[in-house]
């Protein structure tokens, strides 16, 4: 059943459905499941196809290794909004990993994280509970940075200086 | 000072936009009480014990004329006309109206000031010396660092849910004026063997339930690359820092945990991955923010003039000399000195600040210096630039604000914080315990011959009045539901960093003059000519005290 995200700054429907469970049976489509599962089974789930991995906010994006640029998406869970953990996990995705797929938030974070997430790298947002239109102006809150980021790569002491 | 672009400004008016939105959405009903939670904390705004409070960043304590006039205004537009300073050169409004609370932070940004950051699980606002640029012993002036590390920390998208706060100090004079063993991280400004500014990096202290004294984690960091390497310990704690215990979640308990080799060496691993990089400082970046802080117009005085007019009011007036010897300090520029106003008037709250006093120091930083005040971690404020054959009439007009408390660096110049007559946290009062013991010894000349003395006072463990680092500490704590008070002697917040030792079962309130009493008698009979309160207890320990006070 599609829902809806946004994605690149737009509400769209989404087919993506995340697994939580680390073994059973598996849904049809596209799936995204538990990074350990995918270590666990990767050959099956590589037969597969239609695969993304999410990871747990005590999972570095370390774990995946030389996988991480295989995959289409990759998904971070967020389990309470105050968990910042994650935040580190995108800009290490981007940054260090070159990872240039889909980098999705999933779980409990809120609209008003929206703006640094982005920032962070993520490009779409699995919102639950929120009035998505409305969402939308969380992600233009600021127009200048002062640092480095995904989506800022010269920081503001550089462009100063012209 | 330095003096925002239409990149600041830009910034900060989106800010408030930002907080105003959520605002309104949070009492509309849109956002929840846990979800507004860190979004108002980030802005300053706590929900306290009667009413909400808002602290107000004043970056690593430097404000100007304009901007101390506008929080005099706040005070009285917004709330009564009073505020207090924190022990971490902000300033905290008591009783605002939350709703309210957009505005003012609209207010504040037409002055280039905000309460970003100044609490939360994030970067808190950068403290420094207060003598930052006029120190005798500087070896570099902070203040541009500290601006440099504030553009770097101010909405970081990384770090704002981090396991708990973070807060960074910097110190660049010989004698740490900063506590920078007693931060999250602490920076000391030091030369290379080349002659070029480094630093030393410490990281894991803080006080708090557990105080623990700085690891030093790099002897040398090349100034270049300081916004790198803090990225990469932020990095490292924002991943590794516990989340399951609130107690347990500061930088220092990972520290201590992984032990500081371990942990300088995941901090090398994440700084080899983007050192280098685009956050590698500019020497042009570095000259821009030093241009805003080099030193003001000074005149030539004939120094020896000046000395000789001051030796004369010295003898005439015997209190103008007692405020010269406490309350200025020397300054690198001859015929200047930097002057303490001091917020310790007996039977006023240790810190806090009227809308008239807070005007009518404005005024005064304009006809006696230029234009510039700074707040200090002792809950005081100073006039860095003051002629010194303007001492005396600047001395006259501070005693009739009641701001020139000759008390500075002596017993009655306490910390302390706001305790259980405001705060939510408290266990226990603090403020009448200052004033009891302020009453109890007001004859000034035992005073002075007591020396420097620091006591610090916190309601409760989380030790916003440094408790621990006092040479004389005093905690509020609950005893079934009773208010007591622990004393510990022999903390220092200096050079040689020190956490205070418990003394032995705590006291009831009106019992606290009494042991400090008898604790300073007992230095004074041990004492040699030449030391300090903390000399002796340190020659002799903690033993006499104990057996004169429990006697």
């Amino acid at each position: 059943m599609p829902e809806r995200i946004i994605k690149d700054g737009a509400i769209v429907e989404d087919n993506w459905q995340v697994v939580r469970e680390l073994e059973g049976d598996l849904p049809s489509g596209n799936i995204i499941v538990p990074a350990q599962r995918w270590l666990d089974e990767k050959d099956a789930l590589q037969a597969r196809g239609n695969v993304a991995v999410w990871l747990a906010s005590d999972q570095s994006p370390k774990m995946l290794g030389d996988a991480i640029n295989g995959f289409e998406l990759i998904a971070v869970d967020f389990p309470a909004f105050a968990d910042g953990r994650g935040f580190s996990y995108g800009r290490e995705l981007r940054e260090q990993h070159g990872f240039s797929g889909e980098l999705r938030a999933i779980g409990n974070f809120m609209r008003d994280q929206l703006a640094y997430l982005s920032r962070c790298g993520f490009n779409s947002f699995a919102l639950q509970n929120t009035d998505l239109d409305a969402a939308l102006n969380s992600l233009q809150n600021f127009s200048v940075h002062y640092q480095v980021s995904v989506d800022n790569p010269q920081p503001l002491f550089r462009a100063r200086q012209g | 000072m330095y003096i925002y672009d239409q990149f600041d400004r830009q910034i900060i008016n989106e800010r408030v936009a930002q907080f105003r939105d959520q605002t309104q959405r949070y009492l509309a009903g849109e956002i929840t009480d846990e979800q507004f939670l860190p979004l108002r904390l980030q802005n300053g705004l706590y929900i306290q014990r009667l009413a909400p409070m808002l602290r107000i960043c004043i970056p690593y304590g430097t404000l100007n004329a304009n901007q101390l006039r506008k929080l005099a205004d706040i005070t009285r537009k917004y709330d009564k006309g009073y505020a207090h300073f924190s022990t971490r050169q902000n300033i905290q409004l008591n009783w605002p109206k939350l709703e309210e609370v957009p505005d003012i932070l609209a207010d504040l940004a037409t002055v280039e000031m905000h309460a970003n950051q100044t609490s939360g699980n994030c970067i808190r606002n950068f403290t420094a010396d207060q003598f930052s640029g006029v120190a005798q012993d500087e070896v570099e002036d902070a203040r541009p660092w500290c601006e440099i590390l504030r553009q770097w920390s101010t909405f970081h998208p990384e770090f704002a849910f981090l396991p708990r706060k973070f807060k960074i100090a910097i110190c660049g004079s010989k004698r740490d004026r900063a506590a920078v063993a007693f931060h999250d991280i602490g920076l000391e400004i030091i030369k290379d063997s080349a002659g070029e500014t480094a630093f030393k990096v410490f990281v894991g202290g803080g006080l708090g339930r557990t105080p623990v004294i700085g690891s030093l984690i790099h002897d040398c960091l090349p100034k270049q690359h300081v916004i790198s390497y803090l990225d990469a310990i932020l990095r490292v704690y924002n991943q590794l820092g516990r989340r399951d215990n609130k107690y347990k979640a500061r930088i220092k308990i990972l520290v201590k945990a992984m032990g500081a080799e371990a942990f300088k060496q995941k901090v090398e691993d994440e700084w080899q991955a983007i050192k280098d990089g685009p956050m590698t400082l500019t020497q042009d970046a570095i000259d821009h923010a030093f241009s805003f802080f080099q030193p003001p117009a000074y005149e030539a005085q004939d120094a020896a003039a000046a000395q000789s007019t001051l030796d004369d009011q010295r003898l005439a007036e015997p209190r103008f000399a007692a405020w010269l010897s406490h309350n200025t300090v020397a300054h690198k520029q001859p015929g200047y000195a930097a002057v303490n106003v001091s917020l310790k008037e007996t039977g006023v709250a240790p810190g806090d600040i009227t809308a008239e006093q807070m005007e009518a120091v404005a005024a005064l930083s304009e006809e006696f210096g230029f234009g510039e005040i700074r707040s200090t971690h002792e809950q005081n404020l100073v006039l860095p630039d003051v002629r010194k054959i303007d001492l005396f009439a600047l001395w006259q007009k501070l005693d009739a604000l009641r701001l020139a408390s000759p008390v500075i660096g002596t017993l009655n110049d306490m910390i302390c914080c706001p305790g259980g007559d405001y705060c939510a946290l408290a266990n226990a009062k603090s403020i009448p315990v200052a004033e009891a013991i302020q009453r109890r010894f007001d004859d000034l000349d035992y005073l002075y011959d007591l020396g420097e003395i620091e006591l610090n006072i916190s309601g409760c463990m989380n030790a916003c009045g440094h408790h621990h680092i006092g040479h004389i500490g005093i905690l509020g704590v609950d005893k079934k539901g009773q208010e007591f008070y622990q004393v510990s002697l022999g903390g220092s917040q200096s050079n040689d960093a020190a956490i205070g030792k418990i003394l032995g079962p705590s006291f009831a309130q009106d019992e606290v003059p009494e042991v400090i009493s008898k604790l300073l008698e007992t230095y004074v009979n041990n004492r040699t000519e030449e030391e300090r309160f903390l000399d002796t207890y340190r020659r002799i320990g903690i033993e006499p005290f104990k057996e004169r006070v429990y006697a």
